[in-house]
């Protein structure tokens, strides 16, 4: 693969992860941590691995992004006692 | 729990792309032999379909398509397609999972092995579809209702 295109993901991973750890909403968070899976899945599809990047991108933006967002609507922020 | 505002438009997308997902997890599961992919990749697939109408549309309209009693089912028809085929070989006088030993008839070596492989897919991908949605019908369940 070219170069520049993994000097991009490398740059999107990074900037999500970031994105992903310091901001306040939650459902926010969950988007970055899913955007976050889907480049490093295009890291493993440029590296070559491709079942690999498959698996990620099945596992880790589609099904990990589902079940947050269901611990997210199932929890609340503050405590009840 | 915080509220749910119901919204169509979220619905009618779900709705539109749910079939899709479902398509290329049977396209997967079937090519998973021969081309990236496979029994877990296609079966985690088919799995998001269903997840995706659970959470768009609530526990209602989810349960239309895959009732929660038959998730367990199917797991335990996946787990019994790959151990039947497994140890089917091993009555017929060959090891785990030798595919060449599977009484299909009109077939030579080459094409059992082919074959073979591809009934492993399918087991795995039924398994690993419903225990995705066993998983998510237990969270959403929660704990307090459990038996």
């Amino acid at each position: 693969m070219f170069w520049e295109v993994e000097l991009i993901i490398y740059i999107f991973i990074v900037l999500s992860a970031l994105l992903a750890l310091k901001v306040h909403d939650l459902l926010v968070a969950v988007v970055m941590m899913t955007v976050y899976s889907f480049s490093i899945a295009l890291l493993f599809v440029a590296m070559g691995a491709i079942d690999v990047g498959y698996t990620e991108a099945v596992i880790g933006a589609g099904i990990t992004g589902i079940l947050f967002i269901l611990v997210i609507y199932k929890t609340t922020r503050h405590t009840k006692d | 729990m915080r509220d749910r505002i119901d919204s169509p438009i979220v619905l009618l997308g779900c709705r539109l792309l749910s079939p899709y997902i479902m398509l290329f997890g049977f396209y997967v599961v079937i090519h998973g032999h021969y081309s990236p992919g496979g029994g877990f990749q296609g079966g985690a697939l088919l799995g998001a379909s269903f997840l995706l109408m659970r959470v768009a549309g609530g526990d209602e309209i989810g349960r239309l398509q895959l009732k929660e009693h038959l998730a367990k089912p199917l797991a335990i028809l996946g787990v019994a397609i790959y151990f039947g085929t497994g140890l089917l070989s091993i009555l017929l006088g060959g090891n785990f999972l030798d595919y060449s030993f599977l009484p299909i008839p009109g077939m030579d070596t080459e094409w059992l092995r082919y074959t073979g492989i591809l009934i492993i897919e399918v087991g795995i991908g039924l398994a690993v579809m419903a225990t995705f949605i066993m998983i998510y019908d237990n969270m959403a369940r929660g704990e307090e209702e459990d038996d």
